[in-house]
């Protein structure tokens, strides 16, 4: 492996100038745009004088607000990149029949479906996930922070460090041309020779440790640090979705690290886990793969069913309904999502009996999923239903959720899904739930608690405009894909002869179209509202009328989040205390225990993700220097001793007076 | 209705789809397997229709019965619970599910692609003692090989068939996952190196249908079709003599030069095929000296080279393994090398023809 002879190459490894893709125009110019974007953004916040305070309140920060904010910001960045190679794919596969081949030569547009799955899901679904569990779940349980501030910190760099490394991939060298699961032998070393699977592997290597990582917290944190008085069936339904999809990833993103880590055994070191030859099996990366990916699903849905839960009995100004079967539907979501992976792959060649099992017990998770939709529907049942922009959201997810969810029982039917798998009706499903359950999920959330991290709403017509889009735009792009599938027309073509199939691509590139002025109008609501805060301004800390504690504080919630612990009797805890007509403390207040910034999660993920762009490209000797500075880095953190400090309980005074005046003014 | 023309043309589109979907292949195939199955997406989609029809219906209706604005409606802001609701709400769907739980324990079962054949068509059982028509698949980069060992004949990227014959496909795959797909015939099934899978199929009408790979296996995938022939037993007869006329044979040397990457393959048959050619495939042994998966297996079986239990038999006493690596070809083991012949008696190793 090392060659002392040659020192460029123990410098550059198998970097060269031949990896930049100067000669792709499309990228080419995608790169100036990101240099001139980044530049000007430079420029900007240099101009503005902001770089002190982004370093000093946001990068270094433990605090979990603005750590959730962070990876919220992290995931609409990465949005708008996977959503570029959304548009690439389908206007690819709208204009790519018989002698027209399209724009993107099969090197181009394998790379491109590659990265949008990796980056829809990583990079987009989980980062969006993650900090809305980060922001809300200490608010919901009356904790000040979660229970490993830095740690945290440390998990936020480290998704950012995998994105960094998938992004790079975009100029220096390639992506995967596997498909997202990168099964082998496709994604061995005697197909995949060059960087594109190592970029994935290692970006997702790092990302997972913080996945991991920030699971353990959260674990953590509802565990230990609820206030007093709330009992494990008095937690709000979000915070027991939360609860839940942390299990799920600490108990499964493990066997992703170690499958991916087979993987780059078989790439670095020459063994033959998965390769066709030696002994290796495929299928053994497949099972082990999917036994994370499935449960994967449900990391990713279980938290928004708990932002619908919220937003549903808001909005109807009601209870929600049937809490306790609400949360042991959730439970049992948790426990099956482990029993169902095989049905990824029936067509194996499984036996009956095998793809029996894992079907049925793949529709007996439909049972508790529409138990839920029952319990929202009955949340309505008799309430008051403001269509805020959340609920709209809500109603559109119940509607098009369910479309998803039987489609999908209908793949788990083996002898259907023989005919159904790899197609474009799975396509057309698995978008079906994750638009229309994840993302219709995450906008419900961000619009639901938007005001509470910022102190402001946002705007409702740009809000409505965006929900249209995103609706309209979902089914005219995907119910196309339900016939295509039907016709048989499988996934990941870049080149089709049969022109009879083209109109449906054409609408479907359409809808596509409609989904991109979806995210337009919501990108223009942020800054409408913006510009409108004054008048979008909430002093109250509630502006929906809300039931869980996070809207018993201020907004944006003070460092503190709560000057005094509140004490919990009832699952809707804030609605509760405000029935019993529950006063203000504004007095007796004390000194603070919290935990003070560091800039060690960003130096120790920087040095992570340095270490993972050497392996990828070779340099062993920046590897050891890198892979030497992480533990390091790591250890001297070990004995950084100053890692706490008092607010005072002056300045503890000063904040809640402020807001006592506030209050006072808006009353 | 007063709408625009345009709007109307809108209101339309959904049927359409319905219509479109109605009239694809999978909906209305040609083998009785992929019949089988598409009827089965009907009556699965319905059984779920009960449910999921209502939900929809209720959930417009509630939003819109219970807007803000409706003061006329029942407000009640504490009620949350009615035991009778909630079983209601766990039974309903538990019933579709066991419904549809008992359709997928026995449709998987009849319709197992591992299963011969007891049927044709609705009420045409299958004569008894009828032999199936054996194919032998290879999913190669990126192509399709079909081989008939019956006939002896080996075709590239064109598939035919008699109709009303039931057919057992064998399937492999030469270096990565492919999935082996007709729709108007049956479900598909994965091409894996290394492995044998097996589906088994019949073609009811004669015709001329699409197939392809319907596994993403790298840059010649959009392009790994061919074209399946239904045929009458009479114009099969003659796809075969035809084939058989071209008069070039299979070797294994020109199995390892057809592995090789290459994109839109023309149809290619040969009359003859090497003995043993297809086995070799599977057990990854077809070029000369490379030990076959199933005697590394049978070396595995016995406790694995140098140890007690080979060195009791006296078999396997001194074997040298010989890895070949080069940094840009795959790790195979070329060869083994035995004091004592004997080796050669319990374990076929010499694979060079």
């Amino acid at each position: 492996m090392l060659d002392f002879s040659n020192p460029t190459k123990l410098i550059f490894g198998r970097l060269t100038w031949e990896a930049i893709p100067y000669h792709e125009p499309i990228l080419l110019f995608t790169f100036i745009g990101v240099v001139l974007g980044g530049l000007g953004m430079v420029a900007a916040l240099t101009y503005f004088k902001v770089w002190g305070t982004l370093w000093r309140d946001w990068f270094t920060s433990i605090d979990h607000k603005k750590i959730g904010i962070m990876y919220i910001v992290l995931g609409i960045v990465m949005l708008l990149r996977g959503f570029a190679d959304a548009i690439m794919m389908r206007l690819q596969q709208a204009i790519a029949f018989g002698d027209n081949v399209g724009y993107l030569p099969p090197h181009h547009y394998d790379q491109v479906f590659t990265a949008h799955g990796v980056i829809m899901i990583f990079f987009v679904a989980m980062p969006l996930v993650t900090g809305l569990m980060n922001y809300i779940v200490p608010l919901q349980i009356g904790a000040r922070d979660v229970a490993f501030p830095f740690l945290n910190n440390f998990s936020l760099w480290m998704t950012v460090g995998g994105a960094v490394l998938v992004m790079a991939s975009l100029f220096v060298g390639e992506f995967a041309r596997t498909g997202w699961l990168a099964y082998p032998p496709l994604s061995g070393l005697l197909q995949s020779p060059d960087v594109g699977v190592d970029y994935y592997l290692w970006s997702l290597q790092i990302a997972g440790i913080g996945t991991t990582l920030s699971g353990i917290n959260l674990i953590a944190t509802i565990v230990k640090m609820r206030a007093p008085g709330m009992t494990m069936m008095k937690m709000p339904v979000f915070t027991w979705t939360a609860l839940c999809t942390n299990v799920l990833i600490v108990a499964s993103f493990p066997v992703l690290a170690g499958a991916l880590a087979l993987l780059l055994m078989d790439r670095y070191v020459g063994t033959n886990f998965f390769t066709a030859d030696l002994g290796g099996s495929a299928m053994l990366y497949v099972n082990l793969i999917w036994i994370w990916g499935h449960p994967e699903v449900y990391i990713l849905v279980l938290p928004v069913f708990g932002v619908f839960s919220e937003v549903v009995s808001t909005f109807s100004g009601k209870k929600l309904f049937g809490y306790a079967s609400m949360v042991y539907a959730t439970v049992v979501i948790t426990i099956l999502s482990y029993l169902v992976w095989l049905h990824h792959f029936f067509t194996m060649g499984s036996g009956a009996s095998v793809n029996s099992f894992f079907g049925i017990t793949t529709m007996i998770i439909s049972i508790p999923t529409g138990a839920k939709i029952f319990n929202w529907l009955f949340t309505m049942y008799h309430g008051r239903i403001k269509f805020e922009v959340p609920m709209l959201w809500t109603v559109g997810f119940m509607v098009t959720f369910v479309i998803g969810g039987m489609t999908g029982v209908l793949l788990a039917v083996p002898p259907a899904d023989f005919v159904l798998h790899n197609s474009l009706f799975l396509i057309a499903h698995f978008h079906n739930v994750i638009i229309g359950g994840v993302v219709f999920g995450l906008f419900a959330g961000i619009n639901y608690w938007f005001p509470k991290a910022f102190g402001f709403k946002l705007d409702a017509f740009w809000g409505k405009v965006s929900f249209w889009c995103w609706l309209v735009g979902f089914w005219v792009a995907f119910a196309p894909l339900y016939v295509l599938g039907l016709m048989g027309v499988t996934r990941r073509i870049s080149h089709f002869d049969d022109a009879s199939l083209q109109i449906w691509f054409q609408v479907a590139a359409v809808g596509a179209g409609i989904v991109a002025l979806g995210i337009a109008a919501f990108l223009m609501q942020l800054w409408v509202s913006w510009r409108n805060r004054a008048a979008l301004r909430d002093v109250t800390g509630d502006p929906w009328q809300g039931r869980t504690l996070e809207w018993s504080t201020s907004s944006p919630p003070p460092d503190y989040n709560f000057a005094f612990t509140p004490v919990v009797h009832d699952h809707d805890a804030w609605y509760d205390m405000k029935q019993r007509g529950h006063q203000r403390p504004t007095q007796g207040f004390k000194a603070i225990h919290m935990p003070k910034n560091t800039a060690a999660g960003v130096v120790i993920a920087g040095l992570a993700t340095l270490c993972g762009f050497a392996l990828i490209w070779h340099m062993w000797l920046l590897v050891g220097l890198s892979f030497a500075a992480v533990v390091a880095a790591a250890i001297i953190h070990t004995f950084n001793y100053h890692r706490d400090f008092h607010i005072e309980a002056g300045i503890v005074e000063r904040t809640e007076q402020a807001r006592t005046r506030a209050l006072a003014a808006a009353a | 209705m007063h709408l625009p023309k345009r709007c109307r043309s809108l209101l339309l589109f959904p049927v359409a789809m319905l219509l479109a979907g109605c009239n694809t292949v999978l909906m209305s195939p040609s083998g009785d397997v992929a019949a089988q199955q598409g009827r089965l997406i009907v009556v699965s989609t319905l059984l779920m229709l009960l449910i999921v029809v209502p939900v929809i219906a209720l959930t417009l209706l509630f939003a819109y019965r219970y807007r803000h604005t409706n003061k006329e409606a029942t407000y009640k802001p504490d009620w949350d619970h009615s035991i009778q609701l909630e079983l209601v709400i766990w039974a309903a769907p538990l019933l579709i599910v066991i419904a549809l739980g008992a359709v997928t324990w026995i449709s998987t079962h009849t319709l197992d692609p591992y299963r011969a054949l007891v049927r044709i068509g609705a009420d045409r059982p299958v004569a008894a003692g009828t032999k199936p028509l054996v194919v032998e698949v290879v999913a190669l980069d990126w192509k399709w090989l079909f081989v008939y060992p019956e006939q002896g004949i080996a075709v590239v990227n064109e598939l035919a068939a008699p109709v009303d014959r039931p057919i057992h496909f064998k399937i492999t795959s030469s270096s990565v996952m492919n999935s082996f797909f007709v729709p108007a015939l049956a479900g598909q099934i994965y091409a894996m190196p290394g492995m044998e899978t097996t589906l088994h199929a019949v073609i009811n009408k004669p015709g001329e249908f699409e197939g392809f790979s319907a596994n993403y296996s790298g840059a010649g995938f959009s392009h790994m079709k061919f074209k399946f022939h239904g045929l009458a037993t009479a114009d099969f007869d003659k796809w075969v003599q035809g084939a058989k006329g071209g008069g070039t044979e299979l070797s294994r040397d020109g199995y390892l030069q057809l592995e090789k990457p290459s994109e839109r393959e023309p149809v290619r048959k040969f009359a003859t095929v090497a003995p043993g050619l297809y086995d070799a495939i599977v057990n990854r042994c077809v070029a000369r000296g490379t030990m076959c998966i199933k005697q590394m297996a049978a070396i595995d079986a016995r406790g694995g080279l140098g140890t007690a239990g080979d060195t009791a038999n006296g078999t396997l006493a001194s074997l040298n393994l010989n890895l070949v690596t080069s940094p840009k070809s795959k790790t195979l083991v070329s060869a083994i090398c035995a004091a004592d012949e004997r080796i050669g008696a319990p374990l076929p190793l010499a694979t060079a023809n």
